[in-house]
């Protein structure tokens, strides 16, 4: 069973492929982002973020979510050198390079718990796979083509892995390096696959930010592999890259 | 003929690693290599990294001439045992000798290749946040048909 409905500004798709699924199923995973979208989302007028960065909410009242988001965007600063960092240059809080991850994540838990084992969840292109697809096989990902959004130009099979991707390809050059202070112009896209999909984002988001060397900082990392893309189509990848490719 | 072309794409990779970690990432990262490359005559002996495959049949082999992003490279690397087991630069950015061997061995095999469009007869697709109107059309539609 799947469904696409548009959530946060993006479509998001959830696939059941265990015969059991019903339609509460996938709507309860979609609740769950809806619920997202109004708590994180800089975009609503009365959502908490929105509060936070209007200084309408004392720390004390924030909910756990919301300090639970904060401390994982610490952390990641640290983990990655200061390349991560939901303050914008004009001193407000962006939290989509953590919130998205983190809530498919959550998703993914949720639909687990309730006893599915096969599945994915796909916000915007970043994606949770569960064990195995309606044909018994590894979840097949395609790389979108940065330069031309209707085709893929790799595939990889995952099963219970995530993948993101990070690009300057859907709303023009809008990844910021926050050491550098300028917005990335090297790199075009850069995929990255994790042992869930938060890994997989926050990393994918970070490593993106640092341009060329991106690919490097994503081969450093135990458990993650990256796909990266520049603006002449050249593309490299991480030394285990390719076990998910064939 | 294959086989050498993507082994040369691979060592030239393997080559930007090392001038992004050096620019870069030298801090973070410390690979005994780097001095050997700074120091022509310093040949350098590492210990095989377990995560390489033996993929390769021994010889020599000389790749094209690959664009690194700092300027082009071109190598020779030999392969012992089904293992890459030196490397030559014949050609790389700021470069005034040649041949200067470093082992392959002591930096992760980061392979690259031109990217080339392939069948959309996948289940997912992965890419960058759209939002336009134009896009979630395509892509729901795109999902559909991916739901055989």
């Amino acid at each position: 069973m799947k469904e696409t409905r548009i959530i946060m500004g993006m479509p998001v798709t959830v696939e059941i492929a265990d015969e059991r699924a019903a339609k509460d199923d996938l709507g309860m995973v979609f609740s769950y982002f809806v619920y997202v979208d109004d708590t994180f989302s800089t975009y609503k007028k009365g959502s908490e973020i929105t509060k936070i960065n209007k200084r309408r909410m004392l720390r004390g009242e924030w909910s756990s979510d919301m300090r639970e988001i904060f401390d994982l965007a610490e952390q990641t600063k640290q983990e990655t050198g200061g390349y991560f960092d939901i303050m914008t240059p004009e001193g407000s809080y962006d939290l989509s390079g953590i919130v998205k991850g983190w809530a498919i994540r959550n998703a993914a838990r949720m639909i687990a718990g309730a006893g599915f084992k096969n599945f994915y969840v796909d916000a915007g292109g970043d994606i949770q796979t569960g064990r195995l697809n309606p044909e018994g096989k590894f979840w097949s990902v395609g790389i979108r083509n940065p330069f031309n959004t209707k085709e893929i130009v790799k595939t990889v099979h995952l099963k219970d892995e995530g993948i993101a991707t990070s690009g300057t390809y859907e709303r023009g050059e809008h990844i910021w390096n926050p050491l550098e202070k300028k917005m990335v112009a090297d790199i075009v896209s850069l995929s990255v696959v994790g042992p869930d999909i938060y890994e997989a984002d926050r990393f994918a988001t970070a490593a993106f930010a640092m341009g060329k060397k991106g690919i490097v900082f994503i081969e450093s990392r135990p458990g993650l592999e990256g796909y990266m893309i520049d603006k002449k189509g050249i593309a490299t990848m991480t030394s285990g890259f390719s076990q998910y490719v064939s | 003929m294959m086989k050498k072309f993507f082994l040369s794409i691979a060592v030239a990779g393997l080559f930007i690693v090392y001038i992004v970690i050096d620019r870069f990432m030298g801090n973070t990262r410390s690979f005994s290599v780097a001095p050997g490359i700074a120091s022509p005559t310093t040949e350098m002996v590492v210990p095989p990294v377990q995560r390489v495959k033996s993929l390769y049949r021994d010889g020599k082999y000389t790749g094209a001439v690959v664009d690194a992003y700092f300027g082009n490279v071109q190598v020779t690397v030999i392969v012992q045992e089904g293992k890459i087991t030196g490397v030559q630069f014949l050609q790389y950015p700021n470069d005034r000798s040649t041949s200067r061997e470093i082992s392959a061995m002591a930096m992760p095999l980061l392979k690259s290749e031109a990217i080339a469009a392939q069948s959309a007869n996948v289940d997912i697709v992965s890419g960058a946040t759209q939002t336009s109107s134009a896009f979630k059309q395509s892509l729901a539609d795109a999902l559909s048909q991916a739901s055989t």
